[in-house]
């Protein structure tokens, strides 16, 4: 359910205002200090805090300390994962889901947005139930010496569930609207299956895919409540970023190391932002294209 | 005569077909199904006690209370804002609109943590506040504020491809009818907000149903007091109560999961306008 | 390489696109199937490409069964009816695309892409985008990348059909020439009856997944198969009757029909082309009275309306240009309509007067 890209085409700055020039003002300037207020002050009060003790306690905040540099090695690796698994499967989802018709395509499609309703901690809670010690699998793991939660796989599973439908949702409705006219010529040309998707399909969403990973990424990272409760927060082994600057918080005399971890993640954020923009450009640009094609000849 | 099996003359079709249903059976129907199985080992009284305990119940109503508070507050701020950027031009208009994605991409974590330091007595925020009784911190304003922060982006993202879309004839068609602005935007304008407003409002609401991240920052997690329904979830599992945890889990689901249908069921009838 | 159609059968859902169809389509034709929409046209041509699977029924290409046989391992080339350009490939990669993935060497790649390029005049575009293109130099673009395989034969789904009529026009001859050049068995879809009858050898008329005719131009035009046909192929005036004893009494005229045999009367429908159809100043023996109520110069032939009070009926009637200069018609004249030839159905048989 998040809004994507594909629905909004802008129109940017059109000027049908007619109101009073005051109210138009007040309107701006309502906006101006909401979006100020609620997201812009914090966030550089986030970079405030964290280099209020300057720069070299920053840096050892993060660098010096093993368990900050663990936390961030972790983060990454669960992302990593879980962005490649929900992007192998998400293409193949979209694939089947708009190239094909059959008997229980709309009840997928829907699946794929379940996680948007589910809470993160009632979908950590879920994997618990079944891998944890007293989980349906719990037992025949103890038995085996496999150990999921409290455990890097579980972190992995957590933040699948959570992120999985970044990127079929970016996906689905560009492959929808392209069709399936330039495969079925692909195919009419004698293209083997991988020709076909790597020389045409894929060049095609690209820039869609690009964006639901970015999107995918972002929430993969900053994941807290999943990873809250299946990773059992065990200090310099299942601490992701976003756990530890939980963990820093509440032990008294760490706020600036706090700080320092969450400003990683708010730079990752403003990174994520700024790919998103230009993203946003490159795919009305082909989104347009797209309309030439298909349209009539000038 | 034989009748042939489906085949399509596109390729993958069942590759692709059993990788998805691995993904999502797999990943999401096979946890859903433990979780109601699990609480299904509870007798129905057993279920009662521990989803509607008082504990549960205050949870319930703060958990419930803050999200709708939170999205009432979002829809009337993100229409504000959506109607500022689609149609006013001025300075920043365009890094206005990039930050409203900010919420989606900042870690909950982090904005937990910030609000927590901002809205206290020494804060950038809490200075000015706190001595005219206004309590940003571990009060249902808190949790209100940091849902705000949260749901903002889904309803000016559903508001304003709306607004774009509206036509300006219409506009100029209710003043050449003699409408003043304000019912022009009252009876002409608002009617057609209002499935995007209400659509925004419910993604807010079940956003906010599910929240545990920041709130946790916020809050002082006491029971009876200032404890969400996640919070609690995770209080009884830290306590090896699997299926009290459970039973409330279900609860949170029908909440979100009505809300979420509710939106399909607007779409689909949305649909019937566009056309 | 001719094409054997074998009693296709394909349903989509309780629809039956094409019921037991049976075709042959002979070895270096144009054919062109023609059909209303839903007529199955284009199911049928698909079916042959191998794009959509029959439900029951066999193709076959010369005396092989192609049947199970998947589209990419054919070795045809199919124009799709919006080109289905693609769209991030320059007009050269394009054209290219189908001898890439066989991986011919580079140099032969090249040369044949110039040939092709040369071929549907689209020298010097190469480097251009689809979306840089006119419709009607997509539309050779995607010819060329279907004739750059060598494929065995030519499938196009209405390859006019998205054009204006100008343009249409030009690549109608144009594919007519190109095909005696290069005479590949090819087999294009249409709605527009002038556009099959212009350009096809053989044109197949189809209605509701059934073939109502196949032949000749002339043949078809001439001799319609069914109501259907003579009905969708142009302009007709329809008349209601009955046939008995030899006669048939359609609306004002009566004919005399040969080889009617039955003594019961009959109901009967006359179908009488506007050309076929005589304007006179006299009256005469079958000649019905009316008031000229349009004068239309359309080209070759002088489009008149005429109705008939006594009726209630209008006629339309094509003049050649001379006659039409002869008798110079004016609006609100009083005239004779006669009909010098005519088809009458009935529903068990069918003749020609």
């Amino acid at each position: 359910m998040h809004p994507s890209f594909q629905r909004h085409k802008r129109v940017a700055g059109r000027m049908v205002a007619t109101e009073p020039a005051w109210l138009r003002f007040l309107l701006i300037g309502s906006t101006i200090g909401i979006v100020a207020g609620i997201i812009v002050i914090p966030m550089i009060f986030v970079f405030y805090k964290a280099f209020a003790n300057g720069f070299s306690t920053y840096w050892e905040n993060l660098f010096g300390n093993a368990e900050a540099r663990h936390a961030i090695k972790l983060t990454l690796i669960v992302a990593l994962a879980s962005v490649a698994i929900n992007t192998v499967c998400g293409v193949a989802a979209a694939w089947v889901l708009t190239k094909f018709r059959f008997p229980g395509r709309t009840f997928l499609l829907t699946l794929i947005d379940l996680p948007f309703a589910v809470s993160p901690v009632v979908a950590g809670l879920m994997f618990v139930l079944i891998f944890g010690r007293q989980g349906w699998c719990g037992p025949w793991l103890q038995e085996h010496g496999i150990r999921i939660i409290f455990s890097w796989p579980a972190l992995i599973l957590a933040t699948t569930f959570v992120t999985l439908p970044f990127v079929a949702r970016e996906l689905i409705p560009l492959m929808q609207s392209l069709g399936n006219d330039e495969e079925l010529a692909a195919v009419s040309l004698g293209a083997n299956p991988w020709q076909m998707f790597w020389r045409v399909t894929l060049p095609n969403i690209k820039w869609a895919l690009l964006f639901g990973i970015i999107q995918c990424n972002a929430r993969a990272i900053g994941e807290f409540g999943a990873v809250y409760v299946v990773s059992g927060r065990i200090s310099g082994e299942t601490d992701t970023m976003a756990v530890l600057v939980q963990k820093l918080y509440e032990s008294p005399g760490a706020m600036s190391a706090a700080y320092a971890v969450a400003s990683v993640l708010t730079l990752m954020a403003l990174a994520t932002l700024g790919l998103k923009l230009l993203l946003e450009q490159r795919v009305t640009q082909s989104l347009e294209e797209t309309a030439q094609t298909t349209g009539e000849a000038p | 005569m034989n009748r042939r099996k489906f085949r399509s003359p596109l390729p993958g079709f069942t590759s692709t077909l059993s990788v998805t249903m691995f993904w999502l059976f797999g990943w999401l129907v096979l946890p859903l199904v433990a979780c109601v199985l699990k609480a299904a080992t509870l007798s129905p009284s057993q279920f009662f006690a521990a989803a509607w305990s008082s504990r549960a119940r205050s949870a319930y109503w703060l958990t419930f209370g803050a999200s709708a508070t939170a999205a009432f507050v979002s829809v009337l701020f993100g229409l504000l804002i959506a109607w500022v950027l689609v149609r006013y031009s001025f300075p920043g208009r365009r890094v206005v609109d990039a930050m409203i994605d900010l919420p989606f991409a900042l870690p909950t974590a982090v904005a937990g943590l910030v609000y927590s330091t901002l809205y206290v007595q020494s804060g950038w925020y809490g200075q000015f506040l706190v001595p005219l009784g206004i309590q940003g911190y571990n009060t249902f304003l808190a949790i209100v504020l940091m849902l705000v922060f949260l749901g903002l982006p889904f309803v000016v993202r559903t508001v304003q491809p709306v607004l774009e879309s509206l036509e300006g004839d219409i506009e100029e068609a209710a003043a050449s009818l003699g409408a003043s602005r304000w019912q022009t935007f009252q009876q002409v304008l608002l009617p057609s907000l209002l499935p995007g407003m209400i659509t925004g409002f419910a993604l807010a609401f079940a956003r906010g149903l599910g929240e545990y991240g920041s709130i946790v920052f916020v809050m002082g997690n006491i029971p009876f007091k200032s404890e969400i329904a996640p919070a609690l979830i995770v209080a009884q599992l830290d306590d090896y109560r699997y299926a009290e945890a459970t039973s409330i889990a279900v609860m949170l689901l029908i909440g979100s999961f009505t809300s979420l249908g509710l939106i399909n069921w607007l779409e689909a009838r949305n649909r019937r306008y566009a056309s | 390489m001719s094409i054997r159609v074998q009693d296709v059968t394909k349903k989509f859902g309780d629809f039956t696109a094409l019921n037991q169809i049976s075709l042959t389509v002979p070895t270096g034709q144009l054919t062109a199937l023609l059909g209303p929409s839903g007529s199955g046209k284009t199911t049928l041509l698909r079916i042959i490409a191998g794009l959509e699977a029959p439900d029951l029924g066999n193709i076959l290409f010369e005396d092989e069964d192609v049947t199970g046989r998947a589209a990419r391992d054919r070795n045809i080339g199919f124009v799709f009816q919006h080109y289905a350009l693609f769209r991030h490939m320059t007009v050269f990669e394009n054209v290219a695309f189908g001898m890439r993935v066989r991986s011919a060497p580079k140099a032969e790649v090249h040369e044949r892409v110039h040939e092709l390029l040369h071929l549907v005049r689209l020298e010097g575009l190469g480097n251009r985008y689809p979306s840089e293109l006119s419709g009607g130099q997509r539309q050779r673009v995607a010819l060329a990348r279907a004739l750059a395989v060598k494929p065995r034969m030519l499938l196009l789904d209405e390859p006019f059909g998205a054009l204006d009529a100008k343009v249409r026009q030009e690549l109608r001859t144009w594919l007519r020439k190109l095909h005696e050049e290069m005479p590949v068995t090819t087999v294009f879809v249409t709605h527009d009856q002038e556009e099959a009858f212009e350009v096809a050898d053989q044109v197949v008329v189809m209605r509701q997944g059934g073939i109502e005719q196949a032949g000749s131009p002339q043949e078809v035009f001439d001799h319609p198969a069914t109501p259907f046909v003579m009905d969708f192929i142009g302009n007709v005036n329809v008349f209601h009757g009955r046939v008995f004893g030899g006669q048939a009494e359609v609306g004002p005229f009566t004919l005399s029909v040969k080889g009617d045999t039955h003594s019961e009367p009959r109901t009967a429908t006359a179908y009488v082309r506007p050309h076929e159809l005589a304007i006179e100043r006299t009256a005469s023996a079958h000649s019905l009275a009316g008031r000229v109520v349009q004068v239309n110069p359309a080209g070759a032939v002088q489009r008149v309306r005429v109705f008939a009070e006594e009726f209630g009926i209008e006629l339309s009637v094509d003049l050649v240009r001379e006659r039409a200069q002869q008798l110079s018609l004016k609006v609100g004249e009083q005239v004779h309509v006669r009909p010098w030839a005519a088809r009458v159905f009935t529903p068990d048989q069918d003749y020609v007067i």
